[in-house]
């Protein structure tokens, strides 16, 4: 008998992989990764090291004691521990606090509830959002970058009447911040680097930008710093565009796009909390199954109902 | 009907129609052939032969009282040495005949130029050339040109050949493309047809020039070319390319006053009503790693796969899969005994560097497949509930109305087996409606 392999159809395969995915995403980030350096100096280094590894580690060892099979290679642990580290205040004490994030974003947020793909929200927005809630006081203070550690409110946090950044400050990032989330300029190459790469399509970033815009302007804000202040560019371009957490059909994702930009013009408006972007993503995160089922793409040949 | 180009959903392959330049080739007549009595979709033939029995070269071998279903002769002279059973490469369990020859390739006495005077004489000439679909799915042509009252506002022909490595039907055209158009002609003519598209991808300039110029003086028949897509060739989708209509879900093409046939079709039907030579033999493609001689070749139907092998000087040490049609909807050999059928278009000798093989890892939920998939559906979704057997959830994401082209699974990064999980899928629905009457 020939000894020939028996298998269903397609027989060939595109060569995207999820691993090559993930490392766009990485490769994305890294102009961020090296400017928040320049900024913050070696602290960013550390918490970018230790989010990063606590992260692949967490995931390393879930996988060795539930005996599942490895997932670390596929890279998306490095992602989330990039991204992570990337909502962290430049601090000496977020070295610590990103491992206790890295526990909360790998093992509770993503590995019990399956692993990639199953989880129902963000990792890093949701360890972030326990990080502000648990140890506000550390997560709240921000250092003005190349200042040698001299603390400053973020852009959003200042006080009426004092004297604002500059929209090229805060389109290079010279603003007090978390390490990624202060840089418009790299992010949104990193951004159009993932739309090229066709990792990521426009919809859920630029229809999240455009509404946080457009009603920052209705609530009478001045609408190019909203949206440059802040983690509207992190979260929009790199957080809500994260696969698992966020609808997978076209209409799905402007649903889901402008869903998130009325709930961060809302906070930012109404809410005590300056900031909003990862509220309103673990908020929209909560909906998107929903979104899923309400934006089912019309079957070939369906006969329209009368 | 107005001809409206869209955009079909689907996926950009790679071409690799290296043999398109090479000039068809004729196999030598085989040691023995194996002809199946189930080569088409319906009701399969009863033998008509036995043991023993002498056959001529266009001769049925098998027939039925059944109309969906097509007779099948005998594409040698020669000895019937054996009726047994065999098993299909589709899966299909039928009867076969096997056939030596004399070499001689007597051709029955008597065949001559069929009656085609009036439509029932011609859709009667159909049946008895026992035409089926050559492009694949092997469904019975004088069903599907039966229309019955209602005349199809055009007649699409598919010469599309989507598929990566297959260049047959592109051979056809650059070699008998006079007889396809006369083909055309006689088809509009015996069935009153008002209009003709013959469709042709972008990726096959030549063909596309030739069909032109041979139909420019007929103004009902319109060559027109299409952007390069898979899965194009797939019937529904081919419709929507060229008109912008979609066949409605478990309609036929004639619903929206359609008919397709692929472009091999047209010409096995013209071959028959000029000769009275029935459908006996196939150009087929023979590619892949696995084999030195690539090319196209002209065989007897019931040719077995082993005889082409050894032709085309294959290496059974590098083959590890032979694919009977593309690599994106074909089916696995699983031996060198398989013979050629009706619808043969390529036997694929693949290597391993021909194909990707991939451990299937999580979904991650990036929507490539659905973004991919030209039917509309959410394959994602789909994976997950033929995986846990959810028959009504199934049926409710309109799996039915899959064409299994394979998009969705060459897309997805996560290498997940989707369209195979989908067969499974449907199986079950099929089942669940049986059950419930």
């Amino acid at each position: 008998m020939d000894k020939l392999i028996v298998s269903s159809s397609p027989h060939i395969k595109d060569k995207a992989t999820t691993s090559r995915i993930m490392l766009d995403v990485i490769i994305a980030l890294m102009p961020t990764a090296i400017l928040s350096v320049y900024y913050f100096s070696y602290v960013s280094a550390l918490i970018i090291v230790a989010s990063v590894s606590s992260c692949v580690l967490f995931e390393y060892l879930f996988n060795l004691i539930t005996k599942k099979k490895h997932s670390e290679t596929d890279l998306s642990c490095v992602v989330t521990g990039l991204i992570l580290a990337m909502n962290m205040p430049p601090l000496k004490s977020s070295i610590i606090l990103s491992i206790i994030g890295a526990f909360i974003a790998i093992v509770v947020i993503k590995m019990l509830f399956g692993g990639i793909g199953q989880n129902i929200f963000n990792p890093a927005a949701a360890a972030r959002i326990f990080l502000t809630t648990a140890f506000s006081s550390l997560m709240t203070v921000y250092v003005a970058p190349l200042t040698d550690g001299v603390t400053a409110a973020t852009p959003l946090a200042i006080p009426k009447g004092e004297l604002l950044p500059s929209y090229l400050d805060l389109f290079l990032g010279k603003t007090p911040g978390s390490l990624g989330e202060t840089a418009a300029v790299t992010l949104i190459a990193g951004g159009i680097y993932l739309m090229i790469r066709k990792v990521i399509t426009w919809e859920i970033p630029v229809i999240y930008i455009g509404t946080v815009a457009l009603l920052s302007f209705a609530f009478g804000q001045d609408p190019l710093y909203s949206i440059l202040a802040g983690g509207m560019m992190l979260g929009s371009i790199y957080m809500a565009t994260d696969y698992t957490t966020s609808p997978v059909t076209r209409k799905g994702k402007i649903v889901y796009a402008a869903g998130l930009g009325l709930m961060t013009a809302s906070i930012r408006k109404f809410g005590s909390n300056t900031e909003g972007v990862a509220f309103s993503l673990l908020f929209m995160n909560a909906l998107v199954p929903l979104i899923d089922k309400f934006t089912v793409k019309k079957t070939f040949g369906r006969i329209k109902k009368k | 009907m107005i001809i409206k180009i869209k955009n079909i959903k689907g996926v950009t392959l790679p071409h690799r129609k290296g043999t398109s330049e090479i000039p068809t080739e004729t196999l030598p007549i085989p040691k023995l052939v194996e002809i199946p009595m189930q080569q088409h979709i319906g009701a399969p033939c009863k033998v008509l032969v036995g043991k023993g029995d002498y056959v001529y070269v266009g001769q049925v071998l098998g027939d039925t009282e059944k109309f969906v279903s097509a007779p099948i002769h005998s594409s040698i002279s020669g000895t019937v040495v054996q009726i047994k059973d065999m098993i299909l490469h589709s899966g299909v369990k039928c009867e076969s005949i096997v056939i030596e020859p004399d070499g001689k390739q007597e051709v029955l006495p008597g065949i001559t130029q069929p009656d085609i005077s009036t439509k029932e004489k011609f859709l009667k000439a159909v049946r008895n050339s026992g035409l089926t679909g050559l492009g694949g799915a092997g469904f019975p042509a004088h069903v599907k040109l039966d229309t019955k009252e209602r005349i199809p506002e055009a007649l699409i022909v598919n010469a599309v050949e989507c598929e990566p490595y297959i260049t047959c039907d592109y051979r056809a055209i650059i070699e008998e493309g006079n007889e396809i158009v006369n083909g055309v002609k006689l088809i509009l003519d015996k069935l009153s047809i008002p209009k003709a598209y013959i469709a042709v991808e972008d990726n096959k300039p030549a063909a596309f020039s030739l069909l032109k110029e041979l139909a420019k003086d007929d103004c009902r028949i319109e060559t027109v070319m299409l952007k390069t897509k898979y899965p194009q060739g797939a019937e529904k989708m081919l419709i929507y390319a060229l008109t912008g209509k979609e066949v409605p879900m478990n309609g036929l093409p004639i619903d929206i006053g359609t008919v397709v046939m692929n472009v091999t079709s047209v010409l096995a039907l013209y071959k028959y009503c000029k000769t009275g030579m029935p459908l006996v033999s196939k150009r087929i493609t023979v590619e892949g790693n696995g084999v030195k001689n690539r090319g196209n070749y002209q065989v007897v139907i019931g040719t077995y796969i082993k005889d082409i092998f050894e032709y085309c000087n294959g290496d059974k040490e590098k083959t590890v899969k032979v694919l009977c049609g593309g690599p994106m909807m074909g089916t696995t050999a699983e031996s060198y005994e398989m013979p050629v059928v009706k619808q043969s278009n390529a036997f694929l000798f693949m290597t391993p560097e021909d194909l990707d093989f991939m451990e299937e890892s999580a979904c991650i939920r990036c929507g490539r497949c659905v973004e991919a998939c030209p039917m509309g559906l959410m394959p994602l979704t789909m994976n997950r509930y033929a995986l846990a057997k959810m028959t009504e959830e199934l049926e409710k994401y309109n799996i039915m109305n899959c064409i299994e082209c394979g998009s969705c699974s060459y897309v997805c990064p996560a290498k997940r087996h989707l369209v195979q999980s989908f067969r499974v899928g449907k199986d079950l629905v099929r089942k669940a409606k049986v059950k419930n009457g």
